[in-house]
């Protein structure tokens, strides 16, 4: 019935922020790639929050660029206000934010898909995905009967898959900010094996900037040192605009409270597991009565643009009711909503289907990405895509599967808990989630990744050298410091005292200062007159080794024993756990379902328990014994 | 060698009277072993040579606790191939614990079940032959850890423990909360709060340690249930072996309201006898408490003493019992054989390999009965260490959970970053939380979105 038009490597469904790293990271690699959209205008498109970053996503950010990706970069050149987080809390959780302009943004990265060679930009619907004789993809096919021949394929449809809006009583087909949704393709999904679940998110109203009373409510600068995503972006990044804080009254909960029966979460239309974190106006006032008002943040959408985008009122409530209850807000008493807040439901995967490469265990050539996986955000996304792009080239080209393991990265802890853990309500990256946060910071996420993005060829010697620069200035700087000796004076103990510190009697070295929580690499410079200019993230990386020393050495031996039991692989595919004397059902059945790539991914499965990873360890000496005997 | 850590454990299976040995076994073996254990040769462990032994005391903090023989074995000459050390001491629960622990302080791990065979066959001291026998030793260990950890689960040690644990969470949620949601509004952080908190938890972590001995004394033994419709002479049989009165006996049937319990020497083995309400439908409020008790006795005994009359014929109550038991390591009693025998002894002996005829009033009925418990208890790997280990884990844990509040308290007092002090609260809460192997990072993100209202 199709028409046959062409062949490539790697076919990317969908060109959101997984689509999009996927599909350049595939492309860089030597992969012939084509990126598929159901609209171009669509491309990298921010259907909620207009910004990036944010706590532990703003590590991942800058763990994109490290290895290689595009994300930090377009976050860079297009945003609006740059905040670094959480700072006074620790250099593990300083998480940078940035406000986004959506169309700046979208339109910049569609220029990166454009001119990277060896990538094809494609719009069209994707609505069948086919397997040759061995199980492995071969074919797509489009809504309007094309025909491509690939060796693989993969997924990052976002919320358009089967993508069902609510509004109050009403309810469409739809995929995001009023696009299309992609009905064609999760039948055939299911057909070749794919497992799907529904899942749901909101987003809230975009009013006109006309209409708010910005003198009633709480302005937000940025920072004024603003420092970038990305090792690459030089110059001077300068903040645009200023975002505003409002506060939710008595007035609108009851408003609120009044039409509930009218929404459709309430009603029980809607069947989707919604995400924890991002609660709807609606269930916050429900589930935290007790709280008098909620916050909520007014953002400018873009500079092209007076849409303004309200963060923390994201609702499904009809839109009689949304205008209503927002215009009971101090501020907005006359506000125009430009698009009312909705809901949506889309089917997506249960990630414990798929291997650390994101591919799936069962479908050679398929992997998946984003949302897609029961993730949330755009960075969680962009993250995987990337991941996913990498295994697919690679793989094509016989090389070894990249799998960045829960030491190295957000991103691989991210993709650990999904394909060991699955999830249950859509999976939002938290700093709480990684056991090795000390060690995961955003200020050493090159340290960390660039080297391997350089080893598989994603970064260039310019990267490396800068890195390797930072890393000799922070030794030399290190060893320098360790001989220097600060002899005790009024100015140093002034400043020792009035760090609430005790002040010296004796000569003192450098790095001993500097060890306490209360004073800076800076603090000392007057002190220390020998001390050579060194850029700020050198002087970061001095003081973070010499306060944390003794907690990152500890957090690298527990990496160095959870990696010890990463090297011990177990069987793969096929192998049923029930032949295994010992093992108790609970842990036969999740390891049958999870097959496990180590003991290490097995002890992290729930229900395995330690005395089911003794007797797994044990089956295993036994195999290789009986392999070498 | 693949283990780089040191365990103990009581490697004696009945603790109660003679010799009891713990085992210690990994690199620091002779080094844990040697702070606990003073030689009267004064030569230290360490320099000793594989196969030797040395006499000496051994003591804790407050002082020495019994007289010991150290055995030193080098590796790889050991059981696990490992440097071990043993150490035994004059037999007697209390004594023995306190040397166990005295061993953890010192620096081992409480061996997990398993773990010595374990070791012994990943260093190459078994066969692969031995290997399938190894795992289902595994297995039954495993299984019965699991058992006595559900039933140490129930203990008001427990208990504690969880409000403890809860309370940790608290402030472990909020700070998280605070941490990952900075621009929602919640409540800061306040650290000299956080102190006074963490201060508090820890006096009643260190209060719990403390009177974790004093409130009850363990009998070891077999935990042993009697169980059997009403009047068919469960309590006398419970005063014979007891050897006076402990039951209320009289001819009614449903007078044992309450569980009695006594430890009784039968033979080798040392039974913790209960003996429990007869099981029957009743309407008796008294009587079904003191039944459902009985049924969850069942499921916590390692033996089971199902008493029937042998006088008169099985009773659908007695085939239901039968179903009840079947699964549990069971003797038959078929009692009062002096009224006449009208059991269906054949049947019974089709589904329950140990049965026993007796008399309850004549004495000789104890040897008999004897009998056939030993040759039980021969064929069933009974582990009495478990119960032991259930409440010494718990101990253990709260041990290390005090440790790592003590470096969450010294950061916040040296200044660090709360990132930084956070890591040590959860590493508190992951020790209490290896009691049911929960993940910290779950408990906390659930904890975050039950109690913050958070979320974009």
């Amino acid at each position: 019935m199709g028409y046959y038009l062409g062949e490539y490597d790697v076919a990317v469904i969908g060109a959101g922020h997984a689509g999009c790293e996927a599909a350049l990271a595939a492309a860089r690699l030597g992969a012939k790639t084509a990126l598929f959209t159901i609209s171009l205008d669509g491309i990298a498109n921010m259907p909620c929050n207009p910004s990036i970053g944010g706590t532990a996503k703003g590590h991942i950010v800058k763990e994109i660029d490290a290895l290689g990706g595009e994300m930090g970069r377009v976050a860079d050149a297009t945003f609006l206000q740059s905040r670094m987080l959480n700072l006074g809390k620790g250099p593990a959780v300083h998480s940078l934010r940035v406000q986004a302009d959506r169309t700046a943004y979208h339109a910049r990265m569609k220029r990166v898909l454009e001119g990277q060679s060896g990538l094809e930009i494609k719009q069209g619907e994707v609505v069948d995905i086919r397997l040759n004789e061995t199980g492995a993809v071969s074919e797509i096919e489009t809504a309007l009967g094309a025909v491509y021949k690939v060796r693989a394929a993969i997924l990052a449809s976002g919320t358009y898959l089967n993508g069902k809006i609510h509004v109050g009583e009403a309810s469409y087909t739809a995929g995001p900010d009023g696009s299309i949704a992609a009905t064609g393709l999760p039948g055939n999904l299911a057909r070749i094996g794919v497992e799907l679940r529904r899942f749901k998110t909101g987003t809230p109203a975009r009013v006109h900037r006309r209409s708010i009373d910005f003198s009633k409510l709480e302005r937000q600068e940025g920072d004024e040192d603003i420092i970038p995503f990305s090792a690459d972006t030089e110059g001077e990044l300068r903040n645009k605009v200023a975002c505003y804080i409002a506060y939710t009254n008595e007035q609108t909960h009851k408003v609120i409270l009044d039409n509930l029966h009218r929404s459709p979460l309430y009603s029980g239309r809607i069947e989707g597991i919604g995400p924890r974190y991002c609660p709807s106006i609606e269930d916050k006032i429900v589930r935290f009565s007790d709280k008098p008002r909620h916050q909520l943040f007014i953002e400018p959408m873009g500079l092209d643009t007076d849409e303004m985008y309200l963060q923390g009122m994201s609702s499904s409530l009809p839109e009689d009711v949304q205008l209503a209850f927002l215009r009971t807000i101090k501020g907005l008493e006359r506000v125009e909503i430009m698009r009312n807040a909705y809901a949506i439901e889309y089917d997506c995967c249960d990630p414990t289907q798929l291997l650390p490469t994101l591919e799936f265990k069962k479908i050679p050539g398929l992997y998946g990405a984003g949302q897609f996986n029961g993730t949330s955000g755009y960075e969680e996304a962009a993250g995987q895509g990337l991941v996913a792009g990498i295994n697919a080239a690679r793989k094509l080209a016989g090389k070894e599967p990249v799998i960045l393991d829960r030491a190295s990265s957000y991103i691989g802890t991210l993709i650990d808990d999904l394909v060991t853990k699955g999830c249950m309500d859509p999976y939002r990256m938290m700093t709480s989630r990684s056991e090795y946060r000390l060690l995961l910071r955003q200020d050493n996420a090159d340290e960390r990744l660039t080297p391997l993005g350089y080893k598989i060829g994603l970064i260039g010697k310019g990267r490396m050298e800068k890195l390797q620069q930072k890393l000799d200035g922070t030794e030399e700087e290190l060893r320098r410091l360790e001989k220097v000796v600060l002899p005790p004076s009024e100015a140093l103990n002034n400043l020792l005292v009035s760090r609430e510190t005790s002040p010296v009697t004796t000569g003192v070295r450098a790095i001993d200062l500097l060890k306490r929580p209360q004073i800076g690499y800076g603090d000392l410079a007057a002190f220390d007159p020998e001390r050579p200019e060194v850029p700020r993230e050198v002087a970061e990386q001095v003081e973070i080794r010499l306060k944390y020393e003794g907690y990152i050495r500890r957090q690298l031996q527990q990496v160095e024993q959870m990696r010890k039991l990463e090297t011990r692989r177990l069987p793969g595919q096929g192998f049923d756990y029930h032949t295994v004397t010992g093992l108790r059902l609970e842990a036969v059945e999740k390891l049958n379902k999870i097959h496990p790539l180590n003991i290490g991914q097995a002890s992290r499965i729930s229900g395995v328990s330690p005395a089911d990873v003794t007797v797994l360890t044990i089956w295993l000496e036994g195999e290789r014994r009986g392999r070498h005997e | 060698m693949i283990c780089s850590d040191t365990i103990a454990a009581i490697s004696t299976p009945n603790a109660v009277g003679g010799i009891s040995m713990i085992r210690i076994s990994g690199p620091d073996a002779a080094d844990v072993a040697g702070r606990v254990f003073r030689p009267v040769s004064g030569k230290p462990l360490n320099l000793y040579k594989g196969y030797t032994g040395a006499y000496g005391t051994v003591f804790d903090e407050e002082g020495e606790i019994d007289n010991a023989v150290a055995f030193v074995y080098r590796a790889p000459k050991s059981y696990t191939g490992e440097e071990v050390v043993e150490l035994s001491c004059h037999g007697g629960i209390i004594v023995t614990r306190r040397l166990l622990r005295a061993i953890l302080s010192a620096g081992a791990r409480l061996a997990e079940a398993g773990e010595f065979t374990k070791r012994a066959y990943l260093n190459g001291k078994m066969t692969l032959t031995q290997a399938e026998s190894v795992l289902d030793i595994i297995n039954s260990q495993s299984e019965q850890a699991a058992r006595c950890a559900m039933t140490a689960l129930e203990g008001a040690l427990y208990r504690k423990i969880s409000k403890i644990r809860d309370r940790l969470v608290a402030e472990t949620s909020h700070i998280t909360a605070w941490i990952d949601f900075p621009e929602e509004d919640v409540d800061a952080v306040k650290l000299s709060f956080l102190r006074n908190e963490l201060i508090e938890i820890k006096e009643e972590l260190k209060e719990l340690i403390r009177t974790f001995d004093v409130g009850r004394i363990v009998h070891m033994g077999v935990n042993t249930a009697i169980v059997g419709k009403p009047n068919v002479g469960k309590s006398t049989l419970m005063n014979l072996l007891a050897g006076c009165e402990k039951s209320i006996v009289t001819d009614t049937a449903g007078t044992t309201r309450d569980i009695v319990e006594e430890t009784v020497n039968l033979g080798d083995v040392v039974l913790r006898l209960a003996d429990t309400a007869g099981i029957r439908k009743t309407s008796n409020a008294v009587e079904l408490a003191g039944i459902d008790r009985a049924k969850k006795r069942i499921g916590e005994a390692d033996l089971v003493l199902l008493v029937l009359d042998a006088s008169e014929e099985l009773e659908s109550e007695d085939v239901e019992l039968m179903r009840v038991v079947r699964t549990k390591p069971t003797v038959v009693v078929m009692n009062k054989s002096d009224l006449g025998l009208k059991i269906d002894k054949e049947y019974i002996e089709r589904d329950f390999k140990h049965s026993v005829v007796i008399s309850a009033k004549e004495d000789d009925s104890v040897a008999a009965l004897n009998k056939a418990v030993s040759n039980l208890m021969n064929l069933t790997s009974l582990d009495t260490n478990q119960p032991i280990l259930a409440n010494e884990r718990q101990r253990a844990c709260a041990g290390a959970a005090l440790n790592q509040l003590d470096a969450a308290l010294d950061a916040l007092s040296f200044g660090m970053t709360l990132d930084a002090v956070n890591i040590s609260i959860e590493d508190a809460i992951e020790s209490l939380l290896q009691l049911t192997g929960e993940s910290v990072s779950d408990v906390v993100v659930d904890e975050v979105f039950s109690r913050f209202c958070v979320g974009k």
